[in-house]
């Protein structure tokens, strides 16, 4: 099991143990993080479960790909560490990643 | 007096739910009319992932979401249903002899004796663009599409996004135009390389400007715009603004159907599951907007429920006639009206 926080925009911190595989997406919609909407189900048809990436942890997530920067183009404040969380995919060397909830979905 | 058309069965929404439901219905001969906010079959099949494979259709390993609207539209094509693009059902009311009058945004007027909404997550809208204090511009200086080019003549026009809608209307209105901005958070587009290019040879003849950024504030009053606050990479700019036009893609939105008086649960419409009528007797709900307890938003549930409700269906069209359960394998009637053996 891998660890993974959400932190909501009013600061909640949300906990959880994710499985290798799974995307962050679907460990925010497993937990009810407040915010994550996830329209599209894990398409990266839509932009609505758009996470900033911790600074510290950029580097190893990574930069989206073409398609999903592309449905950035739809998200709410786009920042350089912007990403759709049901594009990243937990794995043992995201332990304790954190990602932040923008203020709002698209 | 408007023209009223008149159907057996109303089904608001086309996507592989409300198409198969003609399959269903159609077996027992009713004719159906679809009602689509877009402008073609499918639904989210069509408009979110059209090329993203499904696994979960039975007999299908895998089928790209296109794929299936195409299957279901060649399987029902023998019951000939009648298709109504580009329209939002806006209003609903009974009639005295049992049947329901449904009215479109654009005045359209339907009756059918039974009405089945399958509008999935809602019909999709366009999304409002992240910007401050945007609302009271909308409709006045503000618009998501463009009903008639004349609207824009002599304005100074800003375009915000960066597909196709956005590259397109770019290039039509900037003759129209006072002046164009594009607006877009950065140089790549997901639009045609042509227009892409256009635009920015037009950019190169400073025939209109095009600038990395996001929109940030609105200046104007009584809705109407003056400005805009575009923030870029260097700072903010304040250009002149007396219209926009946002593209952010669409999202989905109940819309009217909330006070068609359905006891909405959770923005879901409540059905019983031998039928899946609504809380109004005659008025179904399948697919994704229904609830009940269990419910799995799958399409296969949908198409589960379609087979219920026609049953159902049936029984308010043709009150008394007797209903006979049939296998298209083995039905010569069935097979007829499949248009598969010699009538």
């Amino acid at each position: 099991m891998t660890k993974l926080t959400f932190i909501a925009h009013d600061g909640t911190h949300f906990d959880m143990d994710a499985e290798n595989g799974s995307t962050v997406m679907e460990n925010a919609i497993r937990n009810a993080v407040p915010g994550i909407e996830a329209e599209c189900g894990g398409a990266c048809a839509c932009a609505t479960c758009h996470v900033y990436v911790d600074e510290a942890w950029t580097a190893l997530v990574g930069e989206p790909e073409a398609m999903e920067e592309d449905m950035l183009d739809f998200a709410y404040d786009v920042q350089p560490n912007s990403r759709l969380s049901c594009q990243i995919k937990v794995r043992d060397a995201l332990d304790g990643l954190v990602v932040r909830v923008p203020a709002r979905q698209g | 007096m408007t023209d009223i058309t008149k159907t057996d069965v109303l089904i608001v929404g086309a996507g592989p739910v409300g198409l198969f439901a003609v399959f269903e219905l159609g077996l027992f001969d009713m004719k159906c009319h679809l009602i689509d906010i877009l402008d073609r079959p499918g639904g989210q099949c069509a408009e979110l992932y059209p090329e993203k494979p499904i696994y979960d259709i039975p007999g299908w390993p895998s089928i790209s979401a296109q794929g299936l609207v195409d299957k279901l539209l060649e399987q029902i094509a023998p019951f000939k249903p009648d298709f109504t693009y580009n329209r939002m059902v806006s209003s609903l009311e009974k009639l005295e002899d049992g049947g329901f009058r449904v009215t479109t945004d654009e005045n359209e007027v339907f009756e059918a004796k039974v009405v089945v909404i399958a509008a999935g997550g809602g019909s999709f809208q366009p999304k409002r663009p992240p910007i401050p204090g945007i609302e009271p511009y909308e409709g006045k200086s503000v618009f998501y599409s463009v009903r008639r080019m004349e609207d824009f003549r002599g304005h100074d026009l800003v375009i915000v996004g960066g597909g196709d809608s956005a590259l397109d209307w770019t290039l039509n209105l900037q003759p129209v135009a006072k002046s164009v901005t594009l607006v877009h958070r950065r140089p790549e587009f997901r639009a045609a390389p042509d227009s892409v290019n256009k635009m920015y040879a037009m950019q190169e003849m400073k025939q209109l400007a095009f600038r990395v950024g996001q929109v940030t504030g609105l200046a104007g009053a009584d809705g109407k715009l003056s400005s805009a606050v575009i923030k870029g990479p260097d700072g903010d700019v304040e250009v002149p603004c007396t219209r926009m036009l946002p593209f952010f893609g669409l999202t989905m939105k109940l819309g009217p159907i909330a006070e068609w008086g359905l006891n909405l649960h959770e923005n879901l419409i409540p059905v019983d599951t031998e039928k899946f009528q609504t809380s109004v007797p005659g008025i179904f709900a399948v697919g994704d907007i229904n609830w009940y307890p269990g419910k799995l938003k799958l399409i296969l549930s949908g198409f589960h429920e379609v087979a219920l409700m026609a049953q159902a269906a049936k029984r308010i069209i043709s009150p008394g006639e007797r209903i006979v359960f049939q296998y298209t394998t083995s039905s010569t009637s069935l097979q007829k009206k499949l248009g598969v053996v010699e009538t």
